[in-house]
């Protein structure tokens, strides 16, 4: 928990998981994957680690948020629109598509 | 200024002057300078270390935007009954790190967290992470360690090359090494290929080379073979200690010894093998202070980060990264840590 509020992104409350997926797909340092997330985002790096700018961007995006809404993504389903959003190739969105073919 | 309150690398209080901090991180920068043939820590960067030492606040943290990524190494099993008496399956608790403590990425994996006993209920745990991958959105890793004391008899196959040393049975232990090392290959590509048929976004070596030199060149391998399986895996390899120890002595990978690598080396293999996170290790000197720990930890993954071109997690839980060796780690000293080696060591993750 130190490290989360000394240093950590903040996962869900923020974009965390989303840079930690361009550095584990990708290899890309913490800099480059920033960039590459806010650029697909729009948002500027600052905001990366904002709850309160990316608790809505989340919410318009539909991309899982810490609160679940009704209706809203969750889990499998938000991960679709991770990958289409950052353009990477997620292995159990690419499986859970194959099942339903 | 008057003294400075901070803690020993065993987490016991301690006092120091400013001259006394100044030494200490003086000290500890030349020490793993030395050790590793790497470049010492800068006076501007000693002067940054000093602010976050010096400072009287209970808790620090990086400047707002400087915020890394964190990953884990716990397989969803802290919670369990036995240790923390708090009987919630892995799955449930790597959804309470998505949702309650805001973490970046999640890890599940076997109570037993090293891949020889993973294989015999593989199945028991592609469920588990299955289940976990449907009702998480954060990237999930299936964490174990490559183990490799868990092939020795009587409980595996192989004969104990830590008996068989003592005795002056040198060519034997080292048979017996490299015997131990084809079963923990094989082992972590049949878990970890498992794992990818069910979905995971990364295989996580954890603690990886507590061995030695087969027990690293093992998992190197593994990597190697589950890239090429396996071309969009993420694999993260942590490393168990700061230096490799040379058990076997002859070893290679690449043409490179692997005994006695420091982390800069050992970077340059896992990059090499194919892994997209690699996670130095920095022992902790529990007769030391937290500021000698954390300089000497920031000079080894500064020349780590400096030499790669994957993402840096150095592994900063008790015990390691200048995190005191104790199972309550104070967070006055941990915040330090983590704001120094994020400020300094210009990680990418930890």
């Amino acid at each position: 928990m130190a490290h989360v509020s000394a240093s950590g992104m903040g996962g869900m409350r923020t974009a965390g998981d989303l840079v930690a997926r361009m550095q584990i797909s990708r290899g890309m340092k913490i800099k480059e994957a920033k960039e590459y997330v806010a650029n697909k985002l729009r948002v500027s790096i600052l905001d990366l680690s904002d709850p309160v700018v990316m608790g809505e961007l989340r919410k318009d995006l539909n991309i899982g948020t810490v609160a679940t809404l009704i209706g809203g993504a969750r889990g499998i389903e938000a991960k679709f629109r991770i990958a289409e959003l950052l353009g990477i190739e997620i292995n159990c969105v690419n499986m859970f598509k194959d099942r339903i073919k | 200024m008057g003294k400075i309150y901070t803690k020993m690398g065993d987490g016991s209080v301690t006092e120091l002057s400013e001259s006394e901090l100044k030494r200490d991180l003086e000290e500890a920068t030349r020490d793993a300078a030395e050790r590793g043939k790497i470049p010492p820590l800068s006076e501007d960067e000693l002067s940054h270390l000093f602010d976050i030492y010096s400072s009287a606040a209970r808790f620090v943290g990086v400047d707002c935007g400087n915020e890394v990524v964190l990953t884990y190494d716990n397989g969803g099993c802290k919670s369990r009954g036995h240790i923390m008496e708090v009987p919630l399956h892995k799955v449930q608790e790597a959804q309470i790190y998505e949702k309650f403590l805001g973490a970046d990425s999640a890890d599940i994996g076997h109570i037993d967290y090293s891949f020889k006993p993973v294989k015999a209920v593989v199945d028991f745990e592609q469920r588990s992470l299955e289940y976990a991958l449907l009702v998480m959105t954060i990237p999930v890793f299936y964490g174990s360690q490559p183990n490799l004391g868990s092939y020795t008899q009587p409980d595996g196959p192989c004969p104990n090359p830590m008996e068989l040393l003592p005795q002056g049975r040198i060519s034997e232990a080292r048979a017996a090494q490299e015997e131990m090392m084809e079963y923990a290959t094989r082992d972590m590509v049949y878990v970890g290929s498992k794992m990818y048929e069910s979905g995971v976004d990364g295989i996580n070596f954890d603690t990886t080379a507590a061995a030695g030199d087969a027990d690293f060149l093992a998992t190197l391998r593994a990597v190697e073979i589950l890239k090429r399986k396996h071309p969009q895996i993420g694999i993260m390899v942590g490393m168990a200690g700061e230096f490799v120890l040379g058990m076997h002595g002859e070893l290679t990978y690449n043409g490179v010894r692997l005994a006695g690598l420091y982390p800069h080396k050992q970077v340059e293999l896992v990059e090499k093998a194919g892994a997209t996170i690699f996670g130095p290790t920095i022992n902790t000197n529990t007769g030391k202070s937290c500021a000698w720990n954390v300089a000497r930890a920031i000079t080894f993954v500064k020349a780590c980060i400096e030499n790669s071109n994957i993402p840096i997690h150095p592994n900063m839980g008790m015990g390691m990264g200048g995190v005191p060796m104790t199972a309550l780690p104070p967070v006055d000293v941990v915040s330090r840590a983590s704001k120094a080696m994020v400020e300094i060591g210009r990680i990418d993750g930890l």
